[in-house]
C-alpha cells in the first residue's frame, strides 16, 4: 500500500513540476502570431508547390498578409477563386489574372526527328544536356529524359512512351512553372490557356540556320518569317533563326499555321477550319 | 555510318564488381564454418541449412512478385545469405516449420518490407533470430550435444555461455576454438569463422574495422574486468571463443546494407557492439547478447553514418 | 623506392596497346575545322574571314579575357567560312574551317629538329611566348597554360612537377612523346623553372613506363635540379592534387590551388609544346594522339594537326571496327564519348579510344547496397552515395557541406560501384550546381 502512495506522489510531483516548466516556457518564449496568416494559410490549396515564388504556403501566406497590396501575389495552384478568398479575407480587392498553362515547344517525335546515337547515361536531362546536345542531331530539343516529370507535383506531365516527348495533362496542370524550371533545354513555357483552351504556339527551339535544322527535324522552325509576314496583329518575332508568337499580342486568327512550310506551328482545341476564310475571320473577331 | 554510337558521361568501363560476385563471395567465406558444423552435427546441419536457404528464397520471391510488385531480386544472392546465417544461427534439432517462421520473419519482415535489398534497417538474418528467440525461447536455447562428442543424439547440453553463467564446468579451451562443443549451428567454430573472415579481407569483400573493432573491444572490456577479478566468467580468451561473437562479427554485423558508411563510423559501431555484447552477456537475462547488440546498432548507423564522414583529402595539411 | 598518394585510388586493366608504337604523321587532311574554344575559359575571336589566305601557324584566333589562349591554323590554305561545328563538347560550336593547300609554314617557325638547349629569356618573356603559342594544359583539362605560370600575388612555388604519369588506361601518347622527345622535355623543363623562378623540378612517371624512366633517369645527370621520380601504378596519379601529393607529401586544401602548397604541375605534353614555342618559336598546332581500343586493327600513336577530323586518325588506324560501341574523346576513365566521328581533333585531345559494343553498354541500376566501397576507393575522401543522393534530391547545402566541390571527376566510384549506379553523372551535375550556388554568394 505504501509503496502505491509513494509512487502515486512522485508522479503527481514529477508532473506538477513538468507543467509548471513548460507553462513558464510558453510565457516566455510566446509569439504573437497574425491570425490572419493561418486564415490565409487554410483558403491555400496547402500544396507548397513554391509555384509562387515562396518557399511553400506558409511563406506564402505571411508574405502576403505583410504586404499591403495583392500586386505580385498569385497562387497559380489555387487560381482566381482563391486569390479572390485571400482578398475577402485580408480585405483586398484582387488582381485579374488569366490562367496559364505550360507548353512544350518541341514536336521532335521518333518520327520527326531521327536519333543520330544512342544516350546510355543516367537516365536524367540535366546530366545528358550536360555531357552533349543529345542523341539527335538537334541540340536544342527535347531530351526525353523525363526531368519535368519528376519536378511535377500535380501528375500534369507525362512522357508519351511512342514520341519520346512530354504531354502536358490540360486540366491537371496548374501553371506553377517546377517543370519550366526543370527542363535544362528551357522548352517548357507559361502560356495562356486561352478561351476554350484554344491556343497557338512554335512548337520547336531550335536556333541553328534552316537547312541544318530542317535536316535534323522534319518540323524545325528555319527562321523562314512566313509567318511574321502573314501575321495581323504583330505578334510573331524572329529572332536567331527561330520564330515567338507573342502570348499578349496573339488574336488566335490561326493565319500564320497554315503558311509554315515546316509545320512547326501548332494549333490546339480548334475546331476544324471552315472553307471560307471570312467566316473564320469573322468568328474570331 | 550504320552502327549509331553509344553516348554516356564518364567513366566507360567499369571494374566488373557486381552484387551478386559480393554475395557469392561472403557464401564461399561461410564454406569452412558449413563443414564443420556437417561434422559437428551430422545431417541436420545440411537439412537445416538448405531448408532455410529454401524458405528465404521463396519468400523473398513470392514477396516481391505479388505483394510488392517488382522484379523478384532472389539470383543476387543475398536471400541465400539471410538463409545460411539464419540456419548457423539456430540448434540443430530445431524444427523444420518453426525455421519457416523464422525465415518469414526474415525476409518479410527484416528486408522486404522495407523494399528490399539495399533499404533494410535492420540485419534481415537477426530480425528472424531474434523473433524465434523471443517467440520460441524453449527450442531456441536448447542446444543437443555434438554428434562427435556423444553417441546418443538427443541429449540436451547447454552452451559455453549458459554454464558461464550458471557457473557449470567448462569445456576445453580448444574444443571451443576448433568448435566441437555445443551451441548454434555455425558459431560453434571460431577457427573457421575466422578463415572466412582471411577470405573475405583478401578478397576486399569488407574491410578489417568492423569484425576487429568488435572482438578488440569484447576483449579489453573483459581483460579489465579479469584483472580486478580473475574468474572464468570474465575471461577474455573464452568470451572471444564462445557464443556467437565471431559470427556476428564477421559475418553480420559486416552485412553492407546495415553496417556504416564510413571507416570512422565503423569503428563507432564496432566499438559499441561490443560493449552492448558484453553488457547483455555478463549482467542480462539472456547468456548471449550479439545479436541484440548488432540489431541495436543496426539502428544507429543512419545516425552514425550523419555524423561521420571519410578522411578528406587535404583536411589535415601537410600531415 | 616508389611513392604514391595516400586516399583511394584504383587499379584498371592498363590495355596499353599502342606502347612501344613509334608517333606517325598524319596526312594532311583536305580541310580541317579548329574550334575556337579549346580551352577552359572564354572562346577566342575569330581574326580572320572567309577567304583569307593562311599559313602553318598564322594566328587565327585571339584570345579574350585573362583566362583564354590563343588559336592558331595548322594547316596552310584558304578560309573556307566560319560556322558552328560539333566538337568533343557534344555541342555545336564556332569553329574556323580552312580548305587545306599545300603545307606552307610561317617563316619565322624553325622547322629544324636539333635541339636547341639554351634560353635566355627573362620569366616574363617567356610567360608571353607561351601564351602567345596558345598553349594549354595537354593532359585533358586544357587550362591555359600562361594563366597557371602566373600565381596570384604573395604566392611562390618552390617545386614544379612534369606530370609523366599518363594514368589512364589504353593512352600512350605522353609514354611515345617522352621516349622520342626526351631532352626535349628536359628543356621545356627547364624552361618552365626559368618562368616560374624554382630551382626544383620533379619529373613524375609510374612503374608501367620503365623504358621511359630508365632513359629520363639518365638523361637527368647532365641537368642539374631535374629529378625523376618513378610511382607507383594506381588511378588516378595523374591528377593535380594527387600527384603533387604523391610528389611532396603535400595535400592541397580543398578549394585552394596547388601553388598553395608550392607546386605547379605541368604535363609532359605541355612542356614539349612550351620547348618548341620558346626554342622553335612554333605556336601549338599539333599534338600526339593515341588511336586505340580492343577491336582496332592497327593501334597506334599519331601527330595530328589540330582540327583533322578523328575520321581520318581511326583510318590510320586500320578504319572503325565493325564492333564499335562507343569512341571516346580522351582515355577511358575521363574521356568524352562522341556522339559522331566527324568531330575535329583539339588541343586536349590525348586519345580516341574505341570501345566494343559489349563493353559500351552500361549494365542497369539496381539499388546502392551500402557496401561502402566507392567511398573506400574516392581519391578525395567523399562520399560518393550520399553525393548522389543529394543531388538526386537537390539538397544543395548538404552538399556544399559534404564537399561536393572537391570532386575531381575522376571515375573511380562509378567504376567500382558492385551496383552500377551513375554515382559520378550525378556528382557532376550537383558540383555544377553547387559551384554555381557559392559563385552567386559571393557576388
Amino acid at each position: 500500500m505504501n509503496v502505491i502512495l509513494t509512487a502515486v506522489a512522485v508522479l503527481c510531483i514529477i508532473g506538477a513540476v513538468s507543467s509548471a516548466i513548460l507553462y513558464v516556457i510558453s510565457q516566455r518564449f510566446k509569439t504573437i502570431e497574425d491570425p490572419r496568416i493561418e486564415q490565409v494559410l487554410e483558403a491555400l490549396p496547402a500544396a507548397n508547390c513554391g509555384g509562387c515564388g515562396f518557399p511553400g504556403c506558409n511563406g506564402f501566406a505571411s508574405a502576403i498578409v505583410k504586404s499591403d497590396t495583392m500586386d505580385g501575389f498569385y497562387c497559380p495552384v489555387g487560381g482566381q477563386t482563391t486569390m479572390d478568398n485571400i482578398a475577402r479575407i485580408l480585405g483586398r480587392t484582387a488582381d485579374v489574372s488569366t490562367k496559364k498553362i505550360a507548353v512544350v515547344r518541341c514536336n521532335g517525335t521518333c518520327e520527326h526527328r531521327p536519333r543520330t546515337n544512342i544516350y546510355d547515361g543516367a537516365s536524367n536531362c540535366a546530366i545528358a544536356a550536360a555531357l552533349y546536345g543529345g542523341d539527335t542531331g538537334c541540340s536544342f530539343g527535347c531530351l526525353g529524359l523525363g526531368d519535368c516529370v519528376d519536378s511535377c507535383l500535380f501528375d500534369a506531365i507525362h512522357i508519351n512512351p511512342e514520341t519520346m516527348l512530354p504531354e502536358v495533362v490540360e486540366d491537371k496542370c496548374t501553371a506553377c512553372g517546377a517543370c519550366v524550371k526543370a527542363c535544362p533545354k528551357n522548352l517548357i513555357e507559361l502560356r495562356k490557356q486561352g478561351p476554350k483552351s484554344r491556343r497557338i504556339y512554335v512548337s520547336c527551339m531550335n536556333k541553328d540556320k534552316g537547312g541544318i535544322a530542317r535536316k535534323s527535324c522534319e518540323v524545325a522552325c528555319i527562321g523562314c518569317s512566313k509567318c511574321q509576314q502573314v501575321c495581323p496583329f504583330d505578334a510573331i518575332t524572329i529572332e536567331n533563326n527561330l520564330a515567338y508568337i507573342i502570348d499578349d499580342k496573339c488574336r488566335l486568327c490561326r493565319k500564320c499555321v497554315p503558311v509554315c512550310p515546316t509545320n512547326s506551328i501548332l494549333e490546339l482545341n480548334f475546331p476544324p477550319r471552315k472553307e471560307s476564310k471570312e467566316e473564320t475571320a469573322k468568328a474570331e473577331a | 555510318m550504320e552502327n549509331k554510337l553509344i553516348v554516356s558521361p564518364s567513366p566507360h568501363i567499369h571494374s566488373g564488381d557486381s552484387i551478386p560476385k559480393n554475395m557469392y563471395g561472403v557464401l564461399i567465406a561461410l564454406i569452412p564454418t558449413f563443414l564443420l558444423s556437417l561434422y559437428v552435427f551430422g545431417l541436420n546441419a545440411l537439412i537445416l541449412t538448405l531448408a532455410s536457404i529454401l524458405f528465404c528464397m521463396l519468400f523473398e520471391y513470392f514477396i516481391s512478385r505479388f505483394l510488392l510488385k517488382i522484379e523478384p531480386t532472389i539470383s543476387d544472392g543475398s536471400a541465400i545469405i539471410t538463409g545460411v546465417l539464419l540456419a548457423f544461427n539456430v540448434p540443430s534439432n530445431l524444427p523444420i516449420w518453426i525455421l519457416a517462421i523464422g525465415a518469414l520473419a526474415a525476409i518479410g519482415i527484416g528486408k522486404m518490407s522495407f523494399g528490399g535489398l539495399g533499404k533494410n534497417i535492420f540485419n534481415p538474418a537477426l530480425v528472424g533470430r531474434i523473433f524465434l528467440l523471443i517467440s520460441f525461447p524453449a527450442q531456441m536455447t536448447t542446444w543437443p550435444a555434438p554428434v562427435l562428442a556423444s553417441a546418443t543424439d538427443a541429449i540436451s547440453s547447454a552452451t559455453v555461455l549458459s554454464r558461464l553463467n550458471f557457473g557449470s564446468a567448462l569445456p576445453t579451451l580448444s574444443s571451443m576454438w576448433v568448435g566441437t562443443e555445443s551451441g548454434s549451428l555455425g558459431e560453434t567454430s571460431e577457427i573457421a569463422l575466422l578463415i572466412g573472415l582471411i577470405y573475405m579481407l583478401w578478397k576486399k569483400i569488407i574491410t578489417w574495422h568492423i569484425p576487429i573493432s568488435i572482438l578488440i573491444t569484447v576483449a579489453i572490456f573483459t581483460a579489465i574486468l579479469y584483472i580486478f577479478d580473475p574468474q572464468p566468467l570474465y575471461n577474455p580468451i573464452i568470451h572471444l571463443a564462445s557464443g556467437g561473437l565471431m559470427l556476428g562479427a564477421i559475418f553480420m554485423a559486416t552485412d553492407y546494407v546495415t553496417s556504416p558508411l564510413t571507416k570512422k563510423g565503423m569503428l563507432i559501431y564496432g566499438f559499441f557492439i561490443g560493449i552492448i555484447t558484453v553488457c547483455i552477456r555478463l549482467w542480462g537475462a539472456y547468456p548471449e547478447g550479439v545479436s541484440f547488440a548488432i540489431v541495436l546498432m543496426n539502428g544507429f548507423t543512419p545516425l552514425i553514418n550523419y555524423y561521420t564522414t571519410p578522411k578528406r583529402f587535404g583536411e589535415k595539411q601537410n600531415g | 623506392m616508389l611513392k604514391t598518394f595516400r586516399i583511394g585510388g584504383i587499379h584498371p586493366a592498363e590495355n596499353k596497346l599502342s606502347a612501344g608504337k613509334k608517333i606517325v604523321n598524319a596526312a594532311l587532311p583536305a580541310q580541317v575545322m579548329i574550334p575556337l574554344a579549346q580551352h577552359i575559359g572564354a572562346p577566342c575571336q575569330p581574326i580572320v574571314k572567309k577567304g583569307d589566305k593562311v599559313k602553318v601557324g598564322t594566328l587565327i584566333g585571339k584570345s579574350v579575357g585573362f583566362v583564354s589562349a590563343n588559336i592558331h591554323s595548322s594547316v596552310s590554305g584558304t578560309v573556307n567560312k566560319i560556322d558552328k561545328v560539333m566538337d568533343a563538347s557534344g555541342y555545336k560550336r564556332d569553329a574556323v574551317i580552312i580548305d587545306v593547300d599545300g603545307d606552307e609554314w610561317e617563316p619565322t617557325i624553325d622547322k629544324s629538329d636539333t635541339l636547341k638547349r639554351e634560353c635566355n629569356l627573362s620569366s616574363k618573356e617567356i610567360i608571353e611566348k607561351i601564351a602567345g603559342a596558345g598553349i594549354v594544359g595537354m593532359g585533358g583539362a586544357t587550362f591555359p597554360t600562361h594563366v597557371k605560370l602566373t600565381p596570384p600575388p604573395g604566392l611562390k612555388a618552390d617545386t614544379l612537377i612534369i606530370n609523366g604519369v599518363e594514368c589512364e588506361p589504353y593512352l600512350t601518347s605522353d609514354h611515345e612523346l617522352m621516349l622520342e622527345k626526351a631532352e626535349e622535355i628536359f628543356v621545356g623543363t627547364e624552361i618552365l623553372m626559368k618562368a616560374v623562378d624554382v630551382k626544383k623540378a620533379v619529373i613524375g612517371i609510374e612503374n608501367n613506363k620503365k623504358d621511359a624512366i630508365a632513359r629520363f633517369t639518365e638523361i637527368s645527370k647532365s641537368y642539374p635540379g631535374i629529378e625523376v621520380q618513378p610511382l607507383k601504378v594506381k588511378y588516378p596519379q595523374g591528377g593535380e592534387k594527387q600527384l603533387i601529393e604523391a610528389i611532396t607529401g603535400r595535400q592541397v586544401p580543398s578549394g585552394a590551388l596547388p601553388i598553395s602548397v608550392g607546386a605547379i604541375v605541368q604535363n609532359v605534353g605541355t612542356t614539349f609544346a612550351v620547348y618548341e614555342a620558346v626554342q622553335k618559336n612554333k605556336p601549338l598546332f599539333e599534338r600526339i594522339v593515341t588511336v586505340t581500343g580492343k577491336e582496332v586493327k592497327n593501334p597506334c600513336n599519331v601527330r595530328a594537326r589540330i582540327g583533322t577530323p578523328i575520321k581520318n586518325l581511326i583510318e590510320i588506324a586500320g578504319g572503325l571496327p565493325d564492333d564499335t560501341g562507343k569512341v571516346i574523346s580522351g582515355g577511358p576513365m575521363m574521356g568524352k564519348a562522341l556522339p559522331n566521328i566527324e568531330i575535329p581533333v583539339a588541343k586536349g585531345s590525348s586519345g580516341i579510344l574505341i570501345i566494343p559494343y559489349s563493353e559500351a553498354k552500361r549494365k542497369a541500376m539496381k539499388d546502392c547496397i551500402r557496401c561502402a566501397k566507392c567511398i573506400n576507393v574516392c581519391p578525395m575522401g567523399l562520399n560518393p552515395t550520399l553525393l548522389m543522393d543529394l543531388t538526386e534530391f537537390q539538397i544543395w547545402d548538404r552538399a556544399e557541406k559534404q564537399k561536393i566541390t572537391d570532386c575531381i571527376e575522376c571515375g573511380s566510384c562509378s567504376y567500382t560501384c558492385p551496383a552500377y549506379r551513375p554515382l559520378l553523372d550525378y556528382i557532376r551535375l550537383g558540383k555544377g550546381k553547387v559551384t554555381g550556388i557559392v559563385r552567386a554568394r559571393k557576388n
